[in-house]
């Protein structure tokens, strides 16, 4: 038993406390849930200073399944990326925890809220030491539990289940393709731990390699809400705010990128399958760039924001820059989800208030998340010093000196965008003239201190992260070499004047489209009743997120749907029912019909045994 | 004597009750719970006492019963019987107490009833003997005939006249092809008997004979299972039962077609396995994706769930016809998993119709708000149903998966495809059911569990969580008898063969990392009778047995 395990067994426990005890724990719930994730830290700490120095290390529990030649053990990976997701998941988790308490404060499924967001901290540790396909598969699927559950946590609200059982089965989806890509995986390789899997990798013919990376690709697809997947994580913003900078933007949808990074090899050893999760990427970041530019609430141009990132996390993946994946996912980690609790801190302080056009002004009322979400938010467009500036830049660095023009420049463009709807965020809440109705007005509040204690400490880490570890050098930044046991480095740092051009540049662009946001929103600002009501059709095109919904709704589950009602209406009714019916009846009308024979008159039947006697004579006779 | 203790105290207890003068129900409700309990324990002691290690019948039994046909009263388990008796034993006291309130009239004969049954379905399990395993399979009809027929919903008789006619239709063929099996036997070796280990050992010749009968054997347990297209029986019979005959119809009874499968078909007609695998495979996929599609827009609970066990049981066919290790461990597993999560899912929906006189999706709704515990276990019920892993659904369907992609990577994913219609009707189901807000007045005062419903839940849902992280505790039992069934189903198609052409291809094993080293290498010496297990084999070859690979056995008679 190694101390790994005691990462997720921590939470485990509190959930199962919170789940069986919630009625008589009820308000004190946060007692247990918090702790533990607490205490799920310090357990990473401890393990993070045993993978210090580039180290890993196995720690096997039981075996789980076997049958025949097939063995899946409970079995846990640890190594330098798997240290940088522990700290993520289990620090942001834990100020999450801490935040919660006042957010849900007064909710009556409080000990049930707690218990839920135990199991996701546990399912996600654990999807994160899992040293084996099987076992990632596992927690895959239940953090997407977790998800379902926490999306639907307000379990009377109808948008709210709907969303929930929307983000699960587009989850599904793509976990059609992961199940396949490890059944692949272990039919060629016959072992699904990562060690031996990496190492066979190579022996494996490309065309099978881009068919297994292609297909875990899909489950990453779902998991990070790529392209053409991605639809449900704008509606999963229905779950509590808390939930949304947890699970929808800090851990679990970067899911699929860490699992992409760790099987790196596997994606190598194809090529195409690099190039497809690049491009993917690529396209993601623009297009939810480009909704998340007019979207009138502020949950959902996070939420687009979030796809957006991600997007350029996969880009990055597609470009071999797997450390500047990890780098950007750990950033963003901290400043998406200080975005996500700085809305949430509004909308706490707005009484439930989501809609950007009924915010305005609140830098008076509401100063320290004024201050907060003003970092986060200068993090997440890129502004030199902070720490997606760094992060960002690495990605945009890798498109460049790979040759990948055409990428660098969409990723740029996806930056000014970035830059736009981030400015036009913070001016709607923050910096505008107030838009609420004077009541709403009257009530805004700051949140308490243990909602704003977190937000202080995530501000403070958008703005060292980047400094910390992200400064490039001769050699990469400090996490890359960090990382380097994990993603070897490979090729030498290019010459320092295209760098420095590289970096003014994006700076210029960052600026370009805060200016444009500062002048359509704060200069001459729109009237807010025309937010949200496109006036052309590309307006229209990017609010309804390029209707893809719809699309999907029409050309997928219109059509299975009638397929279904026909199959159980008429064909399994009227056909086969009908036709097994239909047997037993011809049988009846037979056994009736044969039936008359039976008349029950002696004369009758002598008769006929006059003729049969006749016959057979007539028979022998004519031989 | 344990084999027979545990298959005939149901019956004991029947006879005693009978004796009974027809007082209180409670002593009939309480005098039942009381055998089939004990009737538990009698077999909990099976499985402790199973050595997985070796692959034969064990706790056999062996009388003469009618020696001058070759009939004898043999019985025993093996590591596929053992879960399934298990099963049988494990369900049957939840059964009890879910009609505690359910059955009104005539708890006597209920009783006795469902004891009959019992004793009629551990004996198709643990029957090693063609003509004794008929007459349970053919008397156990009986005792389910009442339960729908008297216990049941409005159009019972229907039902019940339907299910017994059509599963009648298969079992009367079966009985052909048996008399046919006992003939050919008899007629060749000198030995008329009905004895099944004798008859597995015996190779019957190839060609149309082998393949008529399996085609007998085949269709007799297709519409037990159901498969598709034989499954249309299942939803009346499930909307008409009673919660406890639906339990048992469908945690028991349609185990027995899966279990004929691996029992006789495989082993007595490999050859005819082989020729009609594709066929049996095509309509198992068609079944997991049918199933699962016409789940969806059922408007009745039991409906829904009646055609889910169609997509669930197709998963089961699949994993046996697969005829690798993992998707017949996958397979026996299932049937265990499927009778857990659908058996807990019509006690949840019986508990909601006792409540309400209704089992229409759209009568509900909202019922988390009213009936906390009741919700959050049928959502975990329903997890557990839709392949969530770290449930028990999940280790079953995986392994199948696994063991079809082996054979056909395009056959496992038009089956995986069913594992995300699954999430489609359960989830939509549990929208509408358990959340939302209250729609209907006559909800809002519903009750939550009782502490009898708990009783009955809790250790199934134990089970389904505990199948789901520690499935060795089940699957090790199984493991050893199926690498036997596998062998022997290998040698016996090979046997042909190796007569006639040049010699088969050796199936490389690859041994594994440490552990079942030892296994694997005596398994592939047995399998390839003479050739040692080569070691740098390709992989993907090592585990299919390559049965459906190897070349179509002749189909005349040998000289």
């Amino acid at each position: 038993m190694s101390t790994v395990w005691f990462i997720p067994t921590l939470p485990l426990a509190g959930a199962l406390v919170n789940i069986l005890l919630g009625d008589r724990i009820g308000r004190r719930a946060h007692w247990v849930a918090v702790p533990t994730v607490a205490g799920s830290f310090l357990a990473a700490c401890a393990v993070f200073t045993r993978a210090w120095d580039g180290g890993s290390f196995t720690s096997r529990l039981f075996p789980w399944i076997v049958a025949g030649r097939f063995e899946a053990w409970v079995v846990a990976f640890v190594d330098p990326l798997t240290c940088v997701m522990l700290l993520v998941v289990t620090g942001v988790g834990a100020l999450i925890h801490l935040y919660s308490v006042g957010y849900m404060h007064g909710d009556p499924g409080y000990a049930r809220y707690f218990a839920y967001l135990n199991l996701f901290v546990f399912s996600m540790t654990m999807l994160v030491i899992a040293g084996d396909f099987l076992l990632l598969y596992v927690f895959w699927e239940a953090v997407g539990l977790c998800s379902y559950l926490l999306i639907g946590f307000w379990y009377t609200r109808p948008a709210a289940t709907q969303a929930g059982k929307k983000a699960f089965i587009v989850n599904r989806v793509g976990d059609f393709g992961f199940g396949l890509g490890v059944m692949w995986l272990w039919t060629v390789l016959g072992t699904l731990e990562y060690g031996a899997v990496f190492k066979g990798a190579e022996t494996l013919a490309p065309a099978t390699a881009t068919g297994i990376a292609l297909l875990l690709f899909m489950g990453a697809c779902g998991k990070s809400a790529q392209l053409p997947l991605h639809t449900w994580l704008p509606d999963a913003m229905e779950g509590p705010t808390p939930v949304s900078a947890l699970i929808h933007a800090a851990t679990m949808v970067t899911a699929g990128v860490y699992m992409v990074a760790r099987s790196h090899a596997l994606f190598e050893r194809s090529g195409t399958a690099l190039e497809v999760v690049l491009w993917v990427g690529t396209a993601t970041a623009l297009f939810a760039a480009t909704v998340g530019l007019v979207q009138p609430d502020i949950k959902r141009v996070l939420a687009y924001s979030t796809v957006s990132q991600l997007g350029y996390m996969f880009a990055a993946i597609g470009l071999g820059a797997y450390a500047a994946a990890i780098f950007h996912l750990v950033t963003h980690a901290f400043f998406k989800a200080l975005l996500f609790l700085g809305a949430g801190s509004v909308i706490h302080g707005l009484g439930g208030e989501q809609d950007l056009r009924k915010m305005g002004g609140l830098s008076s009322r509401m100063m320290t998340t004024t201050i907060t979400t003003t970092v986060g938010g200068l993090g997440l467009a890129g502004v030199p010093g902070l720490a997606g500036f760094f992060s960002k830049d690495e990605i945009l660095a890798a498109a460049f000196h790979s040759g990948h023009l055409v990428v660098w420049g969409l990723l740029l463009l996806g930056a000014f965008l970035t830059a736009f709807y981030t400015s036009r965020l913070l001016f709607l809440a923050f910096y505008s003239d107030p838009r609420m109705s004077r009541e709403a007005a009257h009530h805004v509040h700051e949140s308490p201190s243990v909602m704003t204690l977190p937000l202080w400490v995530l501000a403070v880490l958008t703005v060292v992260a980047g400094l910390a570890v992200g400064i490039p050098s001769e050699r990469g930044t400090r996490l890359a070499r960090f990382l380097e046991p994990v993603f070897p480095l490979h090729g030498e740092s290019p010459d320092g004047s295209i760098a420095y051009t590289l970096l003014i540049l994006s700076v210029i662009v960052v600026a370009a489209g805060f200016a444009v946001a500062w002048f359509v929103y704060l200069a001459s600002p729109v009237r807010a009743d025309t937010i949200g009501r496109p006036r052309t059709a590309f307006g229209a095109l990017l609010l309804n997120a390029y209707y893809v919904d719809r699309l999907y709704d029409a050309i997928i589950v219109r059509p299975l749907f009638g397929l279904a009602t026909f199959l159980a209406e008429r064909f399994d009714l009227g056909g086969i029912d009908r036709a097994v019916n239909g047997l037993g009846a011809a049988v009846v009308g037979w056994a009736a019909a044969t039936r008359r024979l039976q008349t029950g008159y002696v004369v009758n039947y002598a008769l006929t045994m006059l003729a049969g006697a006749v016959l057979v004579v007539a028979f022998l006779l004519s031989r | 004597m344990r084999l027979t203790a545990v298959t005939f105290l149901p019956a004991l207890g029947a006879l005693v009750l009978l004796l009974v003068p027809r007082r209180a129900a409670s002593v009939f409700k309480l005098g039942g719970l009381v055998v089939t309990l004990v009737t538990l324990l009698a077999a909990v002691p099976l499985y402790v006492g199973f050595d997985d290690r070796v692959a034969d019948v064990q706790f056999e039994e062996v009388r003469p019963w009618m020696p001058g046909v070759g009939i004898s009263y043999h019985l025993g388990v093996d590591g596929i019987s053992l879960l399934l008796v298990l099963l049988t034993t494990f369900l049957m006291p939840v059964a009890l107490a879910s009609a505690w309130h359910a059955i009104e009239d005539r708890w006597k004969e209920f009783v006795v009833t469902m004891l009959i049954l019992e004793t009629g379905m551990v004996g198709v399990f643990v029957s090693l003997d063609l003509f004794l395993f008929y007459v349970f399979w053919e008397a156990m009809l009986i005792p389910m005939y009442f339960i729908i027929g008297v216990w049941g919903g409005t159009k019972r008789v229907y039902a019940a006249i339907k299910f017994v006619l059509y599963t009648m239709v298969g079992s009367v063929l079966m009985l052909v092809a048996i008399l046919a099996l006992y003939a050919q036997h008899g007629a060749a070796t000198g030995t008329y008997t009905f004895d099944l280990p004798v008859l597995t050992r015996w190779v019957l010749p190839p060609g149309l004979a082998q393949e008529l009968m399996f085609l007998a054997f085949a269709l007799a347990f297709a519409i037990k299972v159901p498969l598709f297209p034989f499954h249309t029986w299942l939803p009346d019979a499930h909307v008409e039962a009673p919660t406890a005959g639906s339990v048992i119809l469908a945690g028991v009874l349609l185990k027995m077609g899966t279990y004929g499968f691996l029992r006789f078909c495989l082993p007595l007609f490999p050859d005819a396995s082989l020729v009609f695998g594709p066929l049996v495979v095509a309509l198992a996929v068609i079944g997991i994706v049918y199933g699962a599609w016409v789940s969806t827009v059922q408007p009745d609970m039991k409906k829904l769930v009646a055609y889910s066990s169609v997509s669930h049981l197709g998963f089961v066919i699949l994993g046996i016809f697969t005829l690798t290790p993992q998707g017949l461990v996958g397979g026996v597993l299932q049937m265990v998993n499927h009778g857990l999560s659908t058996g807990a899912l019509f006690l949840l929906v019986g508990m909601v119709y006792e409540r309400r006189h209704t089992r229409l999706i759209a009568d509900f709704g909202g019922l988390w708000s009213v009936a906390p515990a009741f919700s959050s276990l049928f959502l975990v019920v329903a997890l557990s149903s839709l392949g969530l892993p770290g449930l028990n659904g999940f280790v079953g369907e995986f392994l199948i998966l696994v063991g079809a992609f082996q054979t056909n990577p395009w056959v496992a994913a038009l089956a995986t495809s069913g594992v995300i219609f699954a999430a489609v009707y359960l989830l939509w189901l549990c929208q509408r059911v358990i959340f939302g807000a209250v729609t209907h007045e006559a909800n809002r005062g519903l009750r939550d569990l009782s502490p009898r419903e708990w009783t009955l839940l809790v250790p199934v849902v134990v089970l389904i969580v505990w199948i789901g992280v520690y499935p060795s505790a089940l699957t090790g039992k199984t493991e050893a008898t199926i690498e036997a069934l596998l062998a022997q189903v290998q040698s016996k198609a090979n046997a042909q063969r190796v007569s006639v052409g040049p010699p088969p291809v050796a199936p490389a094993v690859r041994p594994l990392n440490g552990m079942r080293d030892d296994m694997w290498t005596a398994a592939g010496s047995r399998l390839v009778s003479g050739h040692p297990p080569t070691h740098s084999g390709s992989p993907r070859a090592s585990d299919a047995l390559r049965l459906r690979t190897t070349t179509p056995a002749p189909r005349t008679p040998l000289p």
